[in-house]
């Protein structure tokens, strides 16, 4: 029988010669096909004697093998090529802008009045809420504010008609919610924040007639005035994220607070006014059926826009309202 | 309250420097609004007297002038002022003199040495505008500072009063409180009655005591109305922000300022008959000072004479018995009248008076008399004159009532500690009377505090006296209970996330609008209207929020945005019978291209339906969508969205006129839901998992075309046939092969059973009873 070793070589390079799968497959052919070289000398094997064809055949077995290794190798590597081209097709630029949708937003107020919400949720309060045309009785009588008293022409009432009112601020909401809370037989503690549209006729640079408040309540039996100062520190640091922030508190009048404060807040050096605080008033009490020798409570009224202004460094009042998209789509 | 911080200290020793006074008073309550110099700063100005004044040689407008400024010799000063004469006293800055803003120097003015500069009271800082030198009187001595001379060395200062310190509506008041800020101490001058030279007198009578417990008139007779009123007077009126008229009512005015006692001064001559302090007759008017004719009410307290009405008391006085030049007998009133009459009566009127601003805040009753006295000494003092006796009618006096101060109550509501003696030491700086006893203060307030009535009241002179600052911020100290977080409720917070998430930008519009909006777009002839809009354009409160929407897509359109995603959640308002019932509405609208322009996808415009797919994240799968017309919307594109059988809300195309009147080039989607409809959902409750897979039958029915889907769709969903899960519209077709007025439904049904694997046979079975219900409730048939 013929060394058919030689064959290994010429296989090999035959199939290195294939570029693509067909080629490799006729190549494949010519050795292992069922006519090729290979093939047929495992044919012939039969007119070896019974001595001589085991050794012939191992001999063949060997050359085919190696004829294998060589095509598995070479497929595999044809494979390889061809998926890699096809790869290199379907490469895309990745820094292409990506395919959007357009991004909404929500206003600034709205921004300031969730984390008003979420510090004070965080010790307790509950939010509540009230009418925005209002009685004048809740507006102003049961907050100790009667007829003809100074104190309302402080505030350019918007009226409806005799009786009703957009409401000036957001106390009111303390009333309707201590009134409600005694009907459904809840007692003190009372904590709610009441934030909310008033309104007051002025309209110029720092005024808008529609503003937005946040009002503040605590009704308990041991509430004191330095408590008052205390939650209203601890709100305006974590609001700003300011551990050095401090508040001053200046004597001032509320009809429905006493003793009653203008709440200052340390600022760039200087003292920006941030809203109106004080104990609950006695009438106050008295009008909602508590006790004021055994309660006491604080309730407190922040500006939102000004809040708003001082953290995102606005500097006009009148974007608020404005609604251009080019201020509101800032407050991502 | 605007007033001389010299005249204050005139009243009250303190150490403090001006900044140190001011921030006293701000932390004591007395907000320092405003700080003003009286003059700029500056030096070397002196009294200066023209000797001589030539003409320029070389300048038309120029003169040169020899000045006296009190040296050895004269200076030759160049002047521009038309005012500038020989003999002429004016303010000479000198030579090294510092004025806002110029450098005196030596000069030579169009080749004339000039050796100063002639002043202004501009160039001094103290007035805005001048025309020419400041003249001077000839007290003015030469060579004396001008500071010193006009006293520019002092302060403006303006006082923002809360409106329960009227005791500090003048200059005694404010010095008293500063006395009770710092301990320092008063000067008051002891005020002693003008003994009596002439005795006639005029009659009194006070109909109404209740109102007018106390009121003092006095003849003055032989007055020179024409006399000047001293420098220091009118320098002290007119730095609290007052004019001077004349001698005698600036007497009046100058005690209104010292004393908080308005006063009025009638010209006795014009006065027929007693005075009478009683309500307005019907049909009565009066000409007031200010040349307004009033009609009176029955409530108006009128001071009257024989002929009528002469002074709205506690108000303004009349025109017709006013004092003038050629007075010479007055007739001099000091009352008191109740805040309760006199509060609102100027409003209403359309007034506020230096009076009644006092009057309706509370004027010290105990003082009206030598409010009296001190003004007839000045007026005598500037005017000469002889006083008569004073006629005094008292009824009763308000009464102080003790308050009690319980020191246990005092420490609990401030949450600080006290003492007891601290407590006396700044209830005897208020100079309040009290009495101690078991820790118990009983304290009678003086008659000017209108503002203590109660423990309170107290507590909170205490307190700021104490210094609201010396309070420390203290954590409260509470029970730890955690809030209720019902889990079925929606936060308006996620419904703003869901538009956000769309690409919605919040907005936040006023709830009064134009009545136009109300009216026309939404047709409402009723809205709710306010009495005293802030412009004829914010006239009515919004039952819609849509006005507002498509007003900042206007505005945003004209500032070269080409595409709006809006909404806003607010409040809506609406009368009913005699309440008012306000609803919160979440809104939007959508213009434009439905996503932004951008290289990867067309710019097709937003459509309905992918604005239906935004409100359907807002109403969950329970809501209905029915074709309805709305006012402001396309008629064929419009529907009423329901859920429970309650319509909450609108979505729909904006009507083409009102498209064409706001000049919107595009279809503009508007969508409004009643918030409180949308707030709640069903917590989620599990359902077996089936093992076994489910199978989708597609058919395609045909039907008429005016049939709603949405009725096909509901009508599948509610009949519960056995095994349907779902059934989803795939396409939707009319065409060829497809009859006219016809058209197409392709929907696919998706079957399970929790028990057992579907064979076909029961998906046959389910899909005919589908095609019966389609074909008996809708007349479908199976399309070929």
């Amino acid at each position: 029988m013929a060394d058919l070793t030689h064959l290994i070589s010429k296989a090999q390079a035959d199939f290195a010669n294939s570029a693509t799968m067909n080629d490799l497959e006729i190549a494949k052919a010519k050795y292992l096909g069922k006519t090729g070289l290979l093939t047929d000398a495992l044919k012939g094997l039969g007119k070896l004697s019974n001595e001589e064809r085991p050794a012939a055949g191992a001999a063949i077995n060997v050359v085919k093998q190696d004829v294998e290794t060589a095509l598995n190798a070479r497929r595999e590597a044809i494979l390889n090529a061809e998926q890699a081209k096809q790869l290199a097709q379907e490469s895309i630029d990745v820094t292409l802008p990506a395919r959007t949708q357009s991004q909404g937003g929500l206003h600034p107020v709205t921004l300031t009045l969730r984390r008003v919400e979420e510090l004070f949720h965080s010790i307790g309060f509950e939010v509540a809420t009230g009418p925005e045309i209002e009685t004048d009785f809740y507006n102003f009588t049961a907050l100790n504010i009667p007829e003809d008293h100074p104190a309302r022409a402080m505030h350019d009432t918007f009226y409806i008609d005799e009786a009703n009112v957009l409401r000036t601020h957001t106390s009111p909401v303390q009333i309707r919610y201590m009134e409600n809370a005694l009907k459904t037989n809840k007692t003190p503690p009372l904590k709610i924040i009441a934030p909310g549209r008033v309104y007051r006729v002025d309209s110029d640079a720092t005024h808008s007639p529609m503003f937005h408040q946040v009002e503040g309540l605590w009704v308990d039996e041991n509430i004191s005035f330095a408590n008052l100062k205390g939650v209203v520190q601890d709100f305006l640091q974590k609001f700003f994220e300011r551990d050095d922030l401090t508040v001053r508190f200046r004597p001032s009048f509320f009809p429905f607070t006493e003793p009653s404060a203008e709440m200052d807040m340390s600022w760039n050096g200087g003292w920006l006014e941030i809203g109106g605080c004080g104990m609950v008033h006695p009438e106050v009490f008295k009008h909602v059926n508590l006790d004021s020798e055994k309660y006491r409570g604080f309730a407190f009224g922040l500006g939102v826009e000004r809040l708003t202004m001082l953290r995102y460094g606005v500097n006009d009042l009148r974007h608020f309202f404005n609604n251009d998209l080019r201020f509101l789509s800032q407050f991502k | 309250m605007q007033f001389s911080e010299n005249w204050l200290r005139s009243l009250v020793n303190t150490d403090l420097d001006s900044q140190a006074l001011s921030h006293a008073l701000t932390m004591a309550g007395l907000e320092v609004e405003d700080m003003q110099p009286v003059a700029a700063a500056f030096s070397k100005v002196v009294v200066a007297k023209i000797l001589s004044a030539e003409k320029h040689p070389d300048a038309d407008r120029l003169q040169v002038c020899k000045v006296d400024v009190g040296l050895a010799e004269p200076l030759q000063i160049v002047c521009g002022a038309a005012n500038a004469r020989a003999g002429l006293l004016a303010p000479c800055a000198m030579v090294g003199a510092e004025l806002p803003g110029i450098s005196i120097k030596q000069a030579k003015v169009r080749g004339v040495e000039s050796f100063g500069m002639m002043c202004s009271s501009k160039e001094l800082g103290i007035s805005a505008e001048a025309t020419g030198l400041l003249e001077l009187d000839d007290r003015a001595v030469v060579g004396q500072s001008i500071r010193e001379h006009l006293d520019l060395d002092d302060t403006l200062l303006t006082l923002k009063l809360t409106p329960n310190r009227s005791d500090c509506l003048s200059l005694k008041g404010i010095a008293r409180d500063v006395a009770a800020i710092t301990g320092a101490a008063t000067h008051f001058e002891a005020i002693e009655a003008v003994p009596a030279t002439i005795r006639v007198t005029k009659n009194v009578i006070v109909s109404e005591q209740a109102v007018c417990p106390s009121y003092c008139g006095r003849l003055i007779s032989g007055v020179n109305a024409k006399a000047n009123t001293p420098d220091w007077m009118i320098k002290r009126i007119e730095r609290s922000g007052l004019r001077s008229i004349s001698a005698l009512v600036d007497v009046t005015n100058y005690v209104l300022l010292e004393l908080g006692q308005p006063m009025h001064a009638f010209d006795a001559a014009k006065l027929n008959g007693d005075i009478t302090v009683r309500f307005a007759n019907a049909n009565e008017s009066l000409s007031l000072l200010n040349d307004q004719t009033v009609e009176l009410k029955s409530d108006d307290l009128v001071i009257a004479d024989a002929n009528g009405a002469v002074a709205l008391a506690g108000i303004m006085g009349g025109k017709p018995t006013s004092v003038d030049d050629t007075t010479t007998e007055v007739f001099l009133e000091s009352a008191f009248f109740t805040p309760s009459v006199i509060a609102g009566k100027a409003r209403r009127l359309g007034l506020s008076t230096d009076s009644s601003y006092r009057f309706e805040r509370g004027v010290d009753f105990g003082n009206t008399k030598h409010a009296l006295e001190y003004a007839t000494k000045l007026i005598m003092q500037i005017c000469g004159g002889q006083a008569a006796e004073v006629t005094e009618v008292v009824s009763s006096l308000p009464v102080r009532q003790p308050v009690k101060l319980r020191m246990a109550r005092l420490v609990s509501v401030l949450g600080i500690p006290f003492e007891a003696a601290k407590v006396a030491q700044l209830l005897t700086q208020l100079g309040f009377d009290f009495t101690e006893a078991n820790s118990i203060f009983t304290v009678v307030p003086p008659s000017y505090r209108f503002d203590i009535s109660i423990e309170e009241d107290l507590i909170e002179e205490i307190a700021r006296l104490h210094g609201y600052d010396h309070i420390p911020a203290i954590a409260p100290l509470a029970n730890l209970l955690m809030l209720s977080a019902p889990e079925a409720r929606l936060h308006q917070n996620k419904l703003r996330d869901s538009l956000v998430a769309v690409g919605y930008q919040e907005v936040v519009n006023y709830s009064f609008v134009d009545e136009s909006w109300e009216r026309d777009l939404l047709g409402n002839p009723t809205p709710i209207k306010l009495q005293n809009p802030i412009a004829s354009n914010l006239s009515v409160m919004r039952t819609s929020l849509w006005g507002g929407l498509l007003d900042t897509l206007t505005y945003n359109l004209n500032r070269k945005q080409d595409r709006a995603f809006l909404f806003e959640i607010g409040a809506v308002y609406f009368k009913q019978a005699n309440s008012f019932v306000e609803t919160t509405r979440v809104s939007g609208l959508a213009y434009g291209s439905a996503k932004p322009e951008q290289w990867s996808s067309d710019s097709a415009d937003v459509d309905f339906f992918e604005v239906k797919a935004h409100v359907d994240r807002l109403v969950g799968a329970k809501a209905i969508y029915e074709k309805a017309e709305h006012n402001a919307l396309h008629p064929g594109q419009t529907a009423r969205i329901i859920i429970d059988g309650k319509a909450i809300g609108w979505l729909g195309n904006l009507h083409p006129k009102w498209q064409q009147q706001y000049s919107l080039t595009k279809a503009t989607y508007l969508f409004e839901l009643d918030m409180e409809a949308i707030s709640s959902h069903q917590i989620p409750a599990y359902q077996e998992v089936s093992k076994l897979l489910p199978i989708r039958r597609d058919l395609a029915v045909v039907l008429d075309e005016n049939i709603a889907v949405g009725d096909v769709l509901s009508a599948i969903i509610k009949t519960e046939i056995p095994l349907v899960i779902d059934v989803a519209l795939f396409d939707l077709y009319q065409g060829q092969g497809v009859a006219e007025n016809k058209k197409s439904l392709a929907l696919s049904v998706l079957m399970h059973d929790t028990q057992k694997t579907l064979t076909d046979s029961d998906a046959d079975t389910t899909i005919t009873i589908l095609l019966q219900l389609l074909q008996d409730k809708f007349a479908a048939t199976l399309r070929n």
